[in-house]
C-alpha cells in the first residue's frame, strides 16, 4: 500500500506550467475586480514568495516562528545597501539579501532550534524583537532608525558607471535592470481590459515562480519527507537514531533565505527600508497568510498572501460614501444602520475583518481554505468516504 | 547609588504589571493548558474600564454660565457636582481607584464568556492553535476598543492626593534626591496584594486545593468525581479580573490605548518562559526581576558601556536563561520541558 500519494511529474510539470501562466497574466484576470494595478500585484507576488518560504519553515516541520519578519528587514536593507554603494541594478541586490538573511537564519536558527513549541516561538520573536529595537536604536547609522533606509543621489553607486551610461540630473533614483526601469508600466488594451503591465511586477513574478518551483522540489524530496517526519513525530524520528536538527536548520534557514528575498523585491519596486518591516505584528501577518491559504500544502500560502493583501488594498480604502454608493438600494430607515454597522469592518477597521476571518478559519477549518476547499469537492464528488478511510488507515 | 536605588524603584511598578499578567497568563496555562495570547487584551480591557468608569462619572449636563453675564453662555458641569457638590467633584477625582469596582465584575463576565465561548474548544488542540485563535481574538478585541475609543491615548489621571511624589530617601535615611511617585507606591502595593490574595486562595481554601490538585493531574481529580472544569472556568475569569485589575490601576502610570495590551503580551510572554511554564511564583520572580533589569539598563552609566543594551535586555535575558535553563528559573520538571 502507498503511504502517502504523489503525484507524479508529469502532474507536477503542468502544474507548474498552468501556475506560470496563472501568475503572468496576473495583471489581465486581476483588473476586473480591481487589483491589477503594480502596486498591488507586485504585493502580491513578494508576499507570496515570502509565505511559501515560511510554509517551508512551518508547513513541513511544525515549527511556529513568530520572527521571520527580522529576515524580511534584513533583506530589504540589505538590498538598499546594495542600492546604495553597487548601483541601481536588483541582481546584485536580490543576491545579496538572499546571501545576508541565510547567515542570520543560520544565526538565529543554530540557537532557536535547540528548543521546541512554545520555547522555539518565544525565542524567535525574542530574536526579531532584538533586531527590531536595535534597528531603531544603536544600528542607525547602518538602518537610519525611523526615517527609513533610502538611496541618496550622493552615494558611490561603483556598477552604475560601468554597466549602463545613466546620465543622472537629480531626478529620483529608480532600480534599473540593465536598462529597464522597474517603475515603468506598459498600458494596454487586452479583450477590451485595461491592463498595466509593469516591470517590476516581472522581476518578481519571476522570483515568485522559481521560489515556487524550489519549494515544489523540496515537498517531494526525501529532505521534505524528513522535515514532515518531525512535524509527525520529532521522538520517533530521534529514536530511529536520526539526527534531526540538520535537517530542521536547513528548512530554518531556507525559509529565511525566501523571507530575505521577498524582503529585496519590496526594496526593487521601491528603494526604501523601514524599521517597522520586522515588528512582530509583521510576522504574525505571515502566519496569518499561511494559515489562512493552508499550512503545509503548496498554493496555500499563496493564496492567503494573495487574499490577505487584496483585502488590505480594497477593504481599507473604503469609505462611508463608497458604502453609501454600494449600499442605495437599501430602503432609508436601514441604510444609516447597515452602513454604521460595515463601517467598522471597513476602512481603518479592516484589521478587525483580519481578526476575525483569522479566527473563522482556525476554528472551522484549521486545515486552511484548500483543505477546506479539497473536503468539500471530495464530499461533493462521493469518493470521500473511500479515501478518508484509507487516510485513516495510513495513520 | 542614588541614581541605582531610583531606577530599581522605577523598575518595580513595571515589573508589578508584568507579574500580574504573568501570573494569570501562568494559571490558566497551568489549569487548562491554553497558552492564551489574547491576555495583553484583557490587560488593555481592564485599562479602558477605568477610562469607562471616568466617562461615567463626568457625564455632563449644560448649565447657564454664571459669571458671563452680557450674553448666554452654558458649560457642561457633571451631574455628581451638580447633585453633590464638593462631594461629586472627589469622586470624580477617585475614578480610578472607583474603577475596580466597575472591572471585577466586567472582568469575570468576559472571562467566563471567553472560556465558555472559545477557549473550551481548544483543550484539545496542538499550543500552535491555540497561540493563533487567541491571537486573532487579541486583534478583534484591540480593534473593537479602537473603533470605540479612538486611536489616541486617553488621559486618567490618579486622585489629586496621590499626584506628588513620595521622600522615600528620607525615610530610610538615604538620600533626598530619592523621590519616588506616590501613584506608584500605591500601585506596587496593590499589586502585592493581589499576588498575595491569589496565592492564599490557592492555598489556604477548598477550592484552591482542587484547583491545584488538578494542575498536577487532572484525570484523578475527576475520577474523584469533582467537575474540575466547571473550576477551571472559574480560574480563567479569575486570571481576567487579576489581568483587568492590574491594566485598570496601570492607566495613571501609562495612558491607556489600543495597542497597550500587545505591548505588554509579548513581554509577558518572556516572563512566563523566563518564570518556568506553569510555575506561578516564578512568573512572579521573573515579572519582576526583568522589570528591574530594565530600568537598570537604561540607566546612561550602563548605555555608555553597551549601546542599545535598554532596548534588548529583556530578550536578551530570555534568551540566555531558555538555553542555560530550559523549564525557565522555576519551572517544574518535566512541564513543557522541550
Amino acid at each position: 500500500m502507498k503511504l502517502i500519494s504523489q503525484p507524479g511529474p508529469k502532474t507536477d510539470f503542468s502544474m507548474l506550467l498552468l501556475f506560470t501562466i496563472v501568475v503572468l497574466t496576473m495583471p489581465i484576470w486581476l483588473a476586473p475586480i480591481g487589483a491589477g494595478y503594480p502596486d498591488l500585484v507586485q504585493k502580491f507576488a513578494i508576499y507570496g514568495l515570502f509565505a511559501t518560504g515560511f510554509n517551508i519553515l512551518f508547513g513541513l516541520t511544525g515549527y511556529l516562528s513568530f520572527g521571520h519578519a527580522a529576515f524580511l528587514g534584513v533583506g530589504s536593507y540589505t538590498a538598499v545597501w546594495s542600492f546604495k554603494l553597487l548601483g541601481m541594478n536588483p541582481v546584485p541586490a536580490v543576491l545579496l539579501a538572499i546571501v545576508t538573511s541565510a547567515i542570520f537564519a543560520l544565526l538565529i536558527g543554530y540557537i532557536s532550534l535547540r528548543r521546541t513549541g512554545i520555547y522555539f516561538s518565544i525565542l524567535t520573536l525574542a530574536f526579531a524583537q532584538m533586531c527590531y529595537q536595535l534597528a531603531y536604536s544603536v544600528l542607525t547609522p547602518i538602518t537610519n532608525g525611523e526615517t527609513g533606509l533610502r538611496v541618496l543621489q550622493s552615494d558611490p553607486r561603483i556598477l552604475d558607471g560601468v554597466i549602463t551610461s545613466q546620465t543622472e540630473d537629480g531626478g529620483p533614483l529608480i532600480t534599473n535592470f540593465f536598462g529597464i526601469d522597474m517603475t515603468k508600466t506598459w498600458e494596454t488594451n487586452i479583450f477590451g481590459i485595461d491592463v498595466q503591465l509593469n516591470a517590476g511586477f516581472y522581476f518578481c513574478a519571476f522570483f515568485l515562480i522559481l521560489g515556487s518551483y524550489i519549494a515544489m522540489r523540496i515537498f517531494r524530496s526525501p529532505f521534505g519527507m524528513m522535515l514532515r517526519g518531525v512535524k509527525t513525530n520529532q521522538n520517533r524520528m530521534n529514536y530511529t537514531g536520526v539526527n534531526t536538527r540538520p535537517y530542521t536548520l536547513a528548512a530554518f534557514v531556507i525559509s529565511g533565505a525566501y523571507a530575505g528575498l521577498a524582503g529585496a523585491l519590496l526594496c526593487v519596486t521601491d528603494p526604501l527600508a523601514g524599521a517597522e518591516r520586522m515588528f512582530w505584528t509583521a510576522s504574525g501577518e505571515v502566519v496569518l497568510m499561511v494559515i489562512l491559504g493552508g499550512a503545509g500544502t503548496l498554493m496555500g500560502p499563496m493564496l492567503g498572501a494573495g487574499i490577505i493583501k487584496y483585502f488590505e488594498n480594497i477593504l481599507s480604502a473604503f469609505n462611508k460614501s463608497t458604502l453609501e454608493g454600494m449600499l442605495g438600494f437599501l430602503p432609508e430607515n436601514m441604510l444609516d444602520g447597515t452602513i454604521s454597522v460595515l463601517s467598522l469592518f471597513v476602512g481603518e477597521g479592516w484589521h478587525l475583518t483580519l481578526g476575525l476571518l483569522f479566527m473563522v478559519v482556525v476554528i472551522f477549518l484549521p486545515g486552511g481554505l484548500v483543505e477546506g476547499a479539497k473536503s468539500i469537492l471530495l464530499k461533493l464528488t462521493g469518493g470521500g468516504s473511500k479515501k478518508s478511510a484509507s487516510a485513516q488507515a495510513a495513520e | 547609588m542614588d541614581a541605582l536605588i531610583l531606577q530599581m524603584m522605577n523598575g518595580l511598578d513595571k515589573g508589578a504589571a508584568y507579574a500580574l499578567i504573568a501570573l494569570g497568563l501562568t494559571l490558566i496555562f497551568g489549569t487548562l493548558g491554553v497558552v492564551n495570547f489574547a491576555h495583553g487584551a484583557l490587560f488593555m480591557m481592564g485599562a479602558f474600564c477605568a477610562v469607562v468608569m471616568q466617562k461615567i462619572l463626568t457625564l455632563s449636563v449644560k448649565v447657564k454660565d454664571e459669571s458671563i453675564t452680557f450674553f448666554d453662555a452654558y458649560k457642561e458641569v457633571p451631574y455628581l457636582e451638580t447633585w453633590y457638590g464638593e462631594t461629586g467633584s472627589i469622586i470624580i477625582d477617585w475614578a480610578v481607584p472607583l474603577s475596580i469596582l466597575l472591572t471585577i465584575p466586567v472582568m469575570m463576565l468576559v472571562g467566563y464568556i471567553m472560556e465558555r465561548g472559545l477557549i473550551q474548544y481548544f483543550y484539545k488542540r496542538p499550543h500552535a492553535e491555540q497561540i493563533l485563535v487567541t491571537f486573532g481574538l487579541a486583534i478583534v478585541i484591540q480593534e473593537l476598543i479602537k473603533s470605540m475609543f479612538g486611536a489616541n491615548p486617553i488621559p486618567t489621571p490618579a486622585p489629586e492626593m496621590f499626584s506628588g511624589t513620595a521622600p522615600i530617601g528620607s525615610w530610610f535615611g538615604l538620600s533626598e534626591n530619592i523621590v519616588y511617585p506616590w501613584w506608584r507606591i500605591i500601585y506596587l502595593i496593590f499589586s502585592l496584594t493581589i499576588i498575595g490574595m491569589c496565592f492564599a486562595f490557592l492555598r489556604f481554601t477548598t477550592f484552591g486545593m482542587v484547583v491545584r490538585a488538578g494542575m498536577n493531574d487532572r484525570e484523578t481529580v475527576g475520577l474523584l468525581g469533582i467537575n474540575i472544569e466547571k473550576r477551571f472556568t472559574i480560574v480563567f475569569a479569575l486570571a481576567a479580573v487579576v489581568a483587568g485589575l492590574a491594566g485598570a490601576m496601570y492607566t495613571p502610570i501609562l495612558s491607556p490605548d489600543y495597542h497597550m495590551g500587545m505591548d505588554f503580551l509579548v513581554l509577558s510572554f518572556v516572563v512566563v518562559v523566563v518564570g518556568g511554564m506553569g510555575s506561578l511564583p516564578g512568573a512572579v520572580a521573573a515579572g519582576f526581576l526583568l522589570g528591574i533589569l530594565q530600568s537598570a539598563a537604561s540607566m546612561t552609566e550602563v548605555k555608555e558601556i553597551i549601546p542599545g543594551i535598554d532596548q534588548i535586555i529583556i530578550y536578551l535575558v530570555a534568551v540566555v536563561i531558555l538555553l542555560a535553563r530550559p523549564r525557565g528559573l522555576f519551572g517544574l520538571k518535566g512541564v513543557m520541558e522541550d
